[in-house]
């Protein structure tokens, strides 16, 4: 089937050789990073993770969206999404793709990866982290090509299938759960230290998630004869609509007992991050992301702005954007703020951690594009 | 379906391919970071110093000038290959800091003048229950039956994992080479690659030479270090009878770095 992604117009191929141009960036400047060690990034002795954990905790959230439309078209036969949901395993393949790279381009030793496999290490999450990713991509390959692969045939999918798909959902909530449980399982680092982390980063992930996905639909219905059914478009709005409400709602929750309680280690965090105290790295970011959450919260809350083309895809943009800011910058990099000895060191990504980073994402989109151009081809045929 | 030798040695051979493919193309992209270089395999002295359990004590009453201080950082670097990087991409063992930041939460307002304006040595605390070994996902962070944390530099693949998890800032990580930033290697301890997280290891290579930590010897009997499960040792005694502080106490991981006030 894949020879399917060998066909196509100008600006498809324009497209292609474009992302090939970003990924070659991307990948002088990770030879770069290579040979000087990791000194070329922004990272330092008291920030040690940046821009590329974030964006994984990012991504796995991404990924891990996939089931929001899985479980409603297979629990519930919610029929709107079944044109949709392969769409849904392969941006999730994609992302996981993405997870994966930036966990090795952030590596001090990248030829010792295997090193996690040679001496698996059950007590630390890591392993555990590595497990579940790479079971979930595995899944939703071998789910999202035999389903293809049926519909190419006109036949239902053989049931082992089912099976693979009924698992996927639970793997779904554990690979963010689990990427949840590296921050939130160490000592001393007070804005990580919470038992609601893998919650919030779950009902985040249901509101970026599906927000991306609609978004790149809404794209491929311009370039491509894909229709998104208006209902299955209604239920991933309000699908989104509740778990960006619960999400928000869970930054108010952190940020009540920090200040009521008054405890100092839990609001330094915050104090750093929305005041400025001892730096102003984060501070416009953390605003911004107030900004964006609460007017798209709004826009989603209201009927008429939810069902309007204009304004939904605004609201959709603007979650996407308070996500990203939540999970790929300010989570990872405010959680080492301040140090453990106080002192507020500040970090800022390089330009080569900037390329590298877009060149990651320029791969997950490359293989984004040849999946769903495969997808709609084989479902043109079939409905021919 | 029985694989026969043909196809065996098709897979076998393809996959050395791979092997050596991956090799060379590690050595174009990244020279030399295939390389180790070699611990030093340290037999079993019978001069060795052993114990249960590993403890040292800082005594802050004698740590009166900077210059003492100065002089235990020193033996410590410099026997240690420690390179000096300046910048917040620095690697250090053994440093110095303010009350108010080595104790955070036991500061206030009338901290007496002493305390607030001395130095306080840091360190890797040696805990006994360690964040950084629990996280470590190749085991490249592990703690010996005598409570030293140690670090296998040859398997640590630069996760950066220990150093979110110690909640003591004990930890750093080559951002760089470190061999260009040494002023005199010491051909006697090994140096490290970059990429590789290292701390302080208590001197486990001089223990085993029947040598106490260099620390400790240039400390002029400001630092002691003994069995902490032995209730003879003078770890004992001396934390019998003088009051001690130790690190963040409250998160559970129990350090065996006692301050004497
Ligand atoms: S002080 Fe930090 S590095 Fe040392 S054992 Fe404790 S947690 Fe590990
Ligand atoms: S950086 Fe090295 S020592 Fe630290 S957790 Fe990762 S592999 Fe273990």
């Amino acid at each position: 089937m894949l020879e399917k992604a060998l066909q196509g117009n100008k600006a498809y191929w324009g497209w292609i050789a474009s992302l090939l141009v970003v990924i070659g960036i991307g990948f002088v400047f990770y030879v770069y990073q290579l040979q000087q060690g990791l000194g070329v990034t922004g990272l330092n002795r008291d920030v040690s993770w940046g821009l590329y954990i974030g964006q994984l905790t990012y991504m796995v959230g991404i990924a891990a969206s996939a089931v929001m439309l899985v479980l409603p078209y297979y629990l519930h036969d919610h029929k709107a999404f079944g044109k949709l949901v392969i769409f849904g395993e392969f941006l999730a393949v994609s992302a996981v793709v993405v997870c994966l790279l930036f966990v090795v381009v952030d590596l001090g030793q990248p030829q010792r990866l295997m090193n996690v496999i040679l001496y698996p290490t059950p007590n630390s999450v890591l392993f555990w982290d590595m497990v579940v990713l790479n079971g979930y991509l595995f899944l939703n390959i071998i789910i999202g090509w035999s389903v293809l692969h049926a519909v190419k045939k006109g036949v239902r999918p053989a049931s082992w299938v089912k099976v693979l798909i009924y698992v996927s959902i639970p793997w779904a909530v554990s690979i963010h759960t689990v990427t949840a449980f590296l921050y939130a399982g160490l000592p001393g680092r007070y804005f990580w230290h919470d038992s609601l982390l893998a919650a919030s980063f779950l009902s985040g992930a249901f509101a970026a998630g599906p927000a991306l996905l609609l978004l790149i639909l809404m794209i491929v219905q311009k370039v491509s004869d894909l229709k998104i059914p208006k209902e299955a478009i209604q239920t991933m709005t309000k699908i989104i609509t509740y778990a960006w409400a619960i999400n928000l709602f869970m930054v108010l929750l952190k940020i009540f007992s920090a200040y009521y309680s008054q405890y100092p280690a839990k609001m330094a965090a915050f104090d750093y991050m929305f005041g400025g105290y001892g730096g102003e790295q984060l501070m416009p970011w953390m605003w911004n992301f107030v900004f964006l959450g609460v007017v798209s919260l709004a826009l989603l809350v209201i009927p008429s702005t939810r069902n309007n083309p204009v304004t939904m895809t605004i609201a959709l943009i603007m979650v996407f954007v308070a996500g990203w800011i939540d999970k790929g910058l300010t989570l990872v990099i405010g959680g080492f703020i301040p140090n453990p000895f106080k002192v507020h060191t500040e970090y800022w990504p390089t330009i080569p951690e900037v390329f590298i980073s877009v060149g990651v994402y320029a791969v997950g989109l490359l293989i984004l594009t040849v999946l769903y151009k495969v997808a709609l081809a084989v479902q043109r045929e079939s409905a021919s | 379906m029985a694989i026969n030798r043909r196809t065996f040695l098709k897979a076998a051979g393809l996959t050395t391919l791979a092997g050596v493919a991956g090799h060379a193309a590690m050595e174009l992209l990244a020279p030399g970071a295939l390389e180790a270089s070699g611990a030093p395999k340290v037999g079993e002295y019978p001069e060795a110093l052993t114990a249960k359990r590993w403890a040292m004590l800082i005594d802050t009453e004698k740590f009166t000038t900077a210059q003492v201080y100065q002089k235990c950082i020193d033996a410590c670097h410099v026997l240690h290959n420690v390179p000096h990087i300046p910048g917040d991409q620095e690697i250090k063992w053994l440093w110095t800091d303010s009350f108010k930041h080595v104790f955070p939460d036991q500061q206030h307002a009338l901290v007496p003048e002493r305390i607030k304006n001395q130095p306080f040595m840091a360190l890797c605390n040696h805990c006994d229950n360690p964040p950084c070994v629990r996280v470590c996902p190749t085991k490249a962070t592990f703690k010996r039956d005598d409570g030293i944390v140690m670090m296998d530099m040859h398997r640590c693949i630069g996760c950066r994992y220990c150093m979110a998890g110690c909640p003591y800032g004990a930890r750093s990580f080559n951002f760089w080479d470190p061999r260009p930033f040494i002023e005199n290697i010491d051909p006697y301890y090994p140096t490290r690659m970059k990429g590789v997280v290292e701390k302080c290891t208590f001197c486990e290579d001089r223990l085993a030479k029947g040598q106490l930590p260099a620390c400790v010897e240039a400390s002029e009997g400001a630092l002691i270090f003994g069995d902490l499960a032995n209730e003879d040792s003078e770890v004992r005694r001396v934390l019998r009878e003088r009051y001690s502080l130790r690190r963040k106490p409250s998160l559970g991981t129990d350090p065996h770095v006692f301050y004497l006030i």
